[in-house]
Parts: C-alpha cells; structure tokens; sequence
C-alpha cells in the first residue's frame, strides 16, 4: 500500500514555468535607501514613508521567532530583493496587457478576463509587485465599492488608508509584519461603504515570479456599518530552487452589523521531493470584529509552501460579535505547516468558532496552533475547536497545540481533536467495491475537509477539491 | 442449483495463502459453477475469512502457491479494483467505517466505477438516488442511511445490511459473503438472506462462509464445504450442515485424520 500512496502523493509541481518579462529590479538588501526607493517609486505621500521607516527601525530592534514548530535555515534578509516590477505601462484595457502574462494566467487556469465575465468576478490581478490591470472597478463604484491595488488606494484615498492601515496588525506585532510594514509593495485595498453589499465575490491572485523577489503582500478590507463582503485569495507560484520568502499582511475591519468572508486558496511552490527550494510564507492575517454583532469569517486551503506560518485571527472586541476559522492545511514531502488561529474574546455575547483539518503525506510535519483567549469584560464569550489531523503513510506527523486563556466564569470553551489514518483497509474497501486507490484517496480527504469545503464560495470549492486532487492523485480532477 | 454443463465460474488449484509470513491457507481446492451456492463452513481460525479475503485481492494475504482461475481469467493476476469490476463480490465480516465519506457518494462512485468497466450506464445523482432507494427497499434499509458516513456509528446488522445493498448494486457474478450472517438478528437474518437470494441467478454463484446453519435455511447450498487447517477436508450436500450443528466439527476431523493415517 504504502508505494501505491507514495506515488501517488508524489506528483511534481504543475505550475512549475517562469514567465519571461522585463524587469525593474532593485539591487539585493534592505537599508532606509531601498525603502525610499520603494515609497518613491509609488510617488506615495510623506506619512506612508515615514509609517515605512518607523516600522523599518523597530524592525532592526525584533528577532525572528523560535517557537513555530518548523525547521529551516536561517534567512539573510540581505540577501533578497525588496522591488521588482514589471515595466511601467499605462494600461487603457485588458488588451494592452503583455500576452505573455495572461499566457501565464492561462496555464494557471485562470482565464482573467473570461472568468471576470462569465463569473462575475472582479479580478485585481497581483503580478510581483505592481497591479497590472483591474476590472470590474465601474460597477463596483457605483454602488460605492472601492477596490483597487494598495498602492493606488494609498494616492487616491489617503484619508481611508491612514485611518486603518497598521491599526489591527501593528508595525511592530511581530518580525514579519514589522517588516512587510516596511517594505510592502502592492497588495488590495477594498472599502465597502455602510449598507452596502458587495454584489459580486471579490478576487484577487497573487503570483510570485521574480527569482529571489521577497513578496511582501499588503491587504485592508474596510466593511462599514451593515456592509457584507466576501474576498478570495488565491496562489500559485513558478518552480525555483532558491527559497524565496512570503511575508503578508491582512487587515480586516469590520464596524457594526457589517461582516466580512475572506477565503484562500494557496498552492505555492513547496520545493522538490527532496525539499529543496520552495517558497517561505510567514503569513500575518488578523480581522478586528470592531462594531457590536460583526462577523468576520477566515476560510483557508493551504497546499503549498516549504514552510507555513500563519494564524488568521480574530479580535471580537465589539458585543456579540462572531470570529470563525475554518482550514484545511495539506502537506506532503519535506513541507512544514505551523497554522492556526487566534480567537480574542473581549467583548460580551461573543462567540467564535474553528474547524481545523490537517493532512500529513510524505515527511512532511504538520501543527495546529490556536489560541482561544477570553478577556475579564467578555461575559458569555462561546468558543468551539475542533481540530482533526489525517496521516497518510507512516514517516509524516500532525502535531495539535491549543493554547486556553480564560478569564472570565461565565463562559463556555469547548475543544475536541482527532487523528486518523488512511488505513490499508479502507483502500482496500473501496478496491473490493471497483474504486481504485486515487478514487479512494479523493474521496477520503474530500470527506474529511467536507466542513471546510463548505465555507467556501461554490466556483473555489471546486477549485480546492481539484487542487487536493493534483496534490494527491495527480490525474484525477 | 447444481448443472453439470454450466460453465465454471471459479477454478481454485491448490491455493496456498500466507499473512505476516505465515501460512493460513494450505491447500484449497475449489469449483464454482454457474447457479450454484456453495457454503464454507468449519470452526475459528480454519482460514475461511483469509481464503475469502485473499480471492478478492486484499495487499496484506500474500499469495504464495496454487492458481485461482475467475472465468476462465487469472485472478491473481488483477489487482483488487479490477477483480470487483470483473464480478467478484466480498461481503466483508467486519465492515470498515469510513468517517466523512458520504454513504450516498460511495455506492454512486462504486456503481458508476463498475457500470463504466463493463460498458453499462452510469447514473447521475439524481438517477441513482431512485436506483438506490428501490434497493433499499428489498432490504427494508431506512434512506436516512444514504446521508450517513460510510459504516460510520453503524450497528453490527446496518453494516451487513449495507454489504448486501452493495452486493445489489454491484450484481457481480461471483459473491463471497463473509460471515454475513453474524451481528444479525432473526428478522434481519431474513430480511438479508431474502436480498442474497434476489440477486442470485443462473449466470450467478455465491460462496458462503459461516460458522451456523441458520443462514443456510434461507440460502440453501449446494454443497458444504469443511475447512480445518487451511484445506477443505470434508464436502457434502446440505444435509451436511445440518449434520455439523448437531454432531460440531470434531467427527470431521477425526474422519479426515484417519482417512490421512491409511
């Protein structure tokens, strides 16, 4: 059994290509020059620079993390370029964008323009670092929509920006978020105004493709009063050997009544059978439940990646407000997960639950962490975890850390976890029934991330199903 | 039912079977004709469940003597998904649970997986949802358990009765039923014989493996067959297995012991 599952969970990366385009490139390192390069090339205002340079020099005071449950080799953080942009061009219609590019979003799947249309979705297209195309703005703004890149929120609405940016991931929250505070690139800005639902599901998709490039990602999702919106993240990356290093931020502000769905799909480039190579994603993702009744749900399919780190949280500060998180994390080979969520109950009434579901192939090494913190103030606060971790094969481990701080008698905090293991037996059930391994493999891990699955809007559920399909089974999907 | 002239459906030579490098089955010579119903009794730890398990291909029953021949093909020679698409059936003794796989979506993939290799029509959800609920009915089987996991918190007598429903969906030509009748009260004994006996044919053979002669009153065999030691030493009518419960097995075995010592 176990080489019929090794080959199969041993499939080569599918989106292993470089795309060819010219390049604007910084030279390697850090230093408060490149980041004055970086804010100028934007033509950004005096206070985003000066927010850059503080974060910058609080960031040479941080060290990295110890604690995540990983192995790796030291970064040099010298050693990586911090701008890479496709050249300048004014951009009048999806026809001016270079064919080599939408080639590359086609072997990807991603037929933008097509999917934009028949979908109905508003694609801000990622490509390094500079927003090359948006669609879909006209519609979204005449119902009062703004979603655009970062960088072009941070010129044509300042105010908005100045007044989120960094208030619920702080510069200085953490090594990684203190450096991408200073020296992110582009990343979405999206602003929906009171009442407002957003009328179509929002998207955007990253790509890294410079050699070495360090990604460094900046999201702010602003829902107003009563406004509902749901974003989907979703990633692929080109095969390298170089370890490259993924550093994101997302802020999510939801005010009252107002709540926000952010779904992701991730399939970076993990590295080789050996592990070698593979990108390093310290992910840093919190929403702020700020207005009483708010509602911020993370859902998230990580697949790729040699190292994850990431802990999509939730801050429940206003009055019966709700913080979910659901996940599914698959690694295989060398790959390392470490992920979870942080539920921070201040508020009363408020109530926050997680579904976690990790599935260990290969060597790979795979750990919930999560926090459920229940503040003095927050009475009645409801937490339920579970988390369930699968094995296939026997040289891989699933590890599960829940961390519970209560300090409030009244409430309620609940936590179940489960391991299982596809077992020779059940392959052999659905063999004794027609079903060959990768048909049971499929149809294993899909029962096992059913309630996961379910969170997610129907075109990406879908589009998670056939991603486990490649991970796993190669052909099926 | 018993015709000289009909085709052989399994040809078992001297099949010697071992499991974690030791030997269980020693021997077993087997004819399965077409329309015949053959029951394999003998006490614990004969071999019965590992000669079943090894005919329907399970990785961890290592082969290693003898040939099986499963219409006139080398079984030995498929791997197990393709034995099932074939037309070999195994009604397991202890049913695995499978958590969050849908009860629903497995028999569909199962049927659809095997109406596809033998050139048939497959069935969308909604088709197969009607199919499926007529069979159920034959096994009086509530539909609820369609939106269940796979065998998952299902009691000893809802698991063979989801064997079964397997067994009428797949229609193989060959079905071995593994102690089917153990976990099974007397209705559902009946209930559960009354399916078996449905999907039986002419074209059709059944071997089944059972320690009491309480299921042979509604499958009524054509031949019982005695295994001790990994070998069939005894082979009868049915009048046989009415012998067996009331003398048990040692007479067999001390017949068999003599006949060798001569």
């Amino acid at each position: 059994m176990s080489t019929v599952l090794e080959n199969l969970v041993n499939q080569p990366y599918k989106h292993g290509f470089v795309t060819a385009i010219e390049e604007e490139t910084a030279p390697k390192g850090l230093s408060e020059d490149i980041i004055r390069l970086i804010s100028a090339k934007k033509n950004e205002p005096a206070w985003m620079l000066e927010f850059r340079l503080k974060a910058y020099r609080h960031w040479l005071t941080m060290t990295e993390p110890g604690w995540p449950n990983v192995k790796r080799s030291k970064i040099d953080f010298q050693d990586i370029i911090y701008y890479a942009a496709p050249k300048p061009k004014k951009l009048a219609s999806m026809d001016e964008v270079d064919p080599e590019l939408l080639r590359t979003f086609e072997k990807l799947g991603v037929p933008m323009h097509e999917r934009a249309a028949l979908a109905g979705v508003a694609v801000d297209v990622i490509f390094d670092s500079v927003s090359v195309a948006t669609t879909y703005k006209q519609r979204l703004a005449d119902v009062g929509i703004l979603f655009c890149s970062m960088s072009e929120a941070v010129r044509e609405h300042p105010e908005l920006v100045r007044q989120y940016l960094g208030t619920v991931v702080p510069p200085a929250d953490n090594f990684y978020a203190a450096l991408n505070s200073a020296v992110f690139t582009d990343g979405s800005f999206c602003y929906i105004p009171k009442g407002v639902r957003c009328p179509m599901e929002l998207s955007t998709y990253f790509r890294i493709n410079t050699q070495e490039s360090g990604q460094f990602e900046r999201t702010l999702i602003i829902a107003e009063e009563g406004a509902y919106v749901s974003y989907l993240e979703g990633c692929t990356a080109p095969k390298f050997d170089t370890n490259q290093l993924h550093a994101a931020v997302v802020e999510l502000v939801a005010l009252d009544n107002a709540e926000i769905k952010y779904s992701t799909v991730q399939n970076w480039y993990a590295g080789d059978e050996e592990g070698r190579g593979g990108i390093y994603n310290f992910v840093t993702k919190r929403g702020l439940c700020k207005g009483a009744s708010s509602k911020i749900s993370w859902t998230q399919v990580e697949t790729g990646s040699a190292i994850t780190w990431k802990y999509p949280s939730c801050v429940l500060l206003g009055d019966n407000s709700i913080g979910e998180f659901y996940s599914v994390a698959l690694t295989n080979h060398h790959q390392q997960a470490d992920t979870g969520t942080k539920m921070v109950h201040i508020g009363r009434n408020t109530r926050s639950r997680i579904i976690s579901k990790g599935i260990s192939a290969g060597q790979s090494n795979n750990s919930y962490r999560g926090l459920v913190k229940v503040g003095p103030r927050a009475e009645n606060a409801r937490n339920f975890s579970q988390c369930d971790s699968m094995l296939i094969g026997s040289r891989c481990g699933a590890n599960t850390f829940p961390y519970i701080e209560v300090k409030n008698n009244t409430a309620k905090v609940e936590h179940e976890a489960t391991t299982s293991k596809i077992g020779e037996d059940q392959l052999f059930y659905f063999a004794s029934r027609g079903m060959g391994p990768e048909e049971a493999v499929s149809m294993i891990i899909n029962g096992f991330c059913r309630d996961v699955f379910q969170q997610l809007p129907m075109e990406f559920a879908v589009e998670a199903t056939k991603l486990l399909g490649l991970k796993l089974e190669g052909s099926v999907g | 039912m018993i015709s000289a002239n009909a085709n052989i459906l399994l040809g078992v030579r001297g099949l010697r079977v071992k499991v974690a490098g030791v030997e269980i089955v020693t021997g077993v010579d087997l004819t399965v004709r077409a329309g015949e119903v053959h029951a394999v009794m003998g006490p614990n730890g004969s071999g019965k469940s590992t000669f079943a398990k090894a005919l329907a291909g399970h990785p961890a029953y290592e082969v290693s003597g003898g040939s099986v021949a499963f219409d006139g093909h080398d079984l030995l020679a498929l791997p197990p998904e393709e034995r099932a698409r074939a037309g070999l059936f195994l009604g397991f003794q202890y049913p695995v649970e499978i958590p969050g796989v849908l009860n629903s979506a497995f028999l569909r993939l199962a049927y659809n997986t095997v109406q596809a290799a033998r050139g048939g029509e497959e069935l969308d959800p909604l088709e197969f949802d009607d199919y499926v609920r007529e069979k159920m009915k034959l096994l009086d089987m509530d539909p609820g358990f369609l939106d269940r996991s796979v065998n998952d918190g299902f009691s000893g007598g809802e698991k063979k009765r989801n064997e079964i429903l397997q067994m009428a969906l797949l229609d193989p030509r060959l079905a071995i039923l593994d102690e089917t009748d153990s976990g099974l009260d007397i209705d559902a004994l009946r209930v559960v014989a009354n399916g078996v006996n449905r999907v039986h044919g002419p074209g059709k053979g059944i071997v089944l493996v059972t320690h009491y002669q309480r299921m042979l009153n509604y499958i009524v065999p054509d031949y019982v067959h005695v295994m001790e030691g990994g070998r069939i030493i005894k082979t009868g009518g049915k009048e046989l297995a009415l012998e067996l419960e009331n003398r048990g097995y040692d007479w067999v075995l001390e017949e068999y012991r003599a006949r060798a010592a001569a």
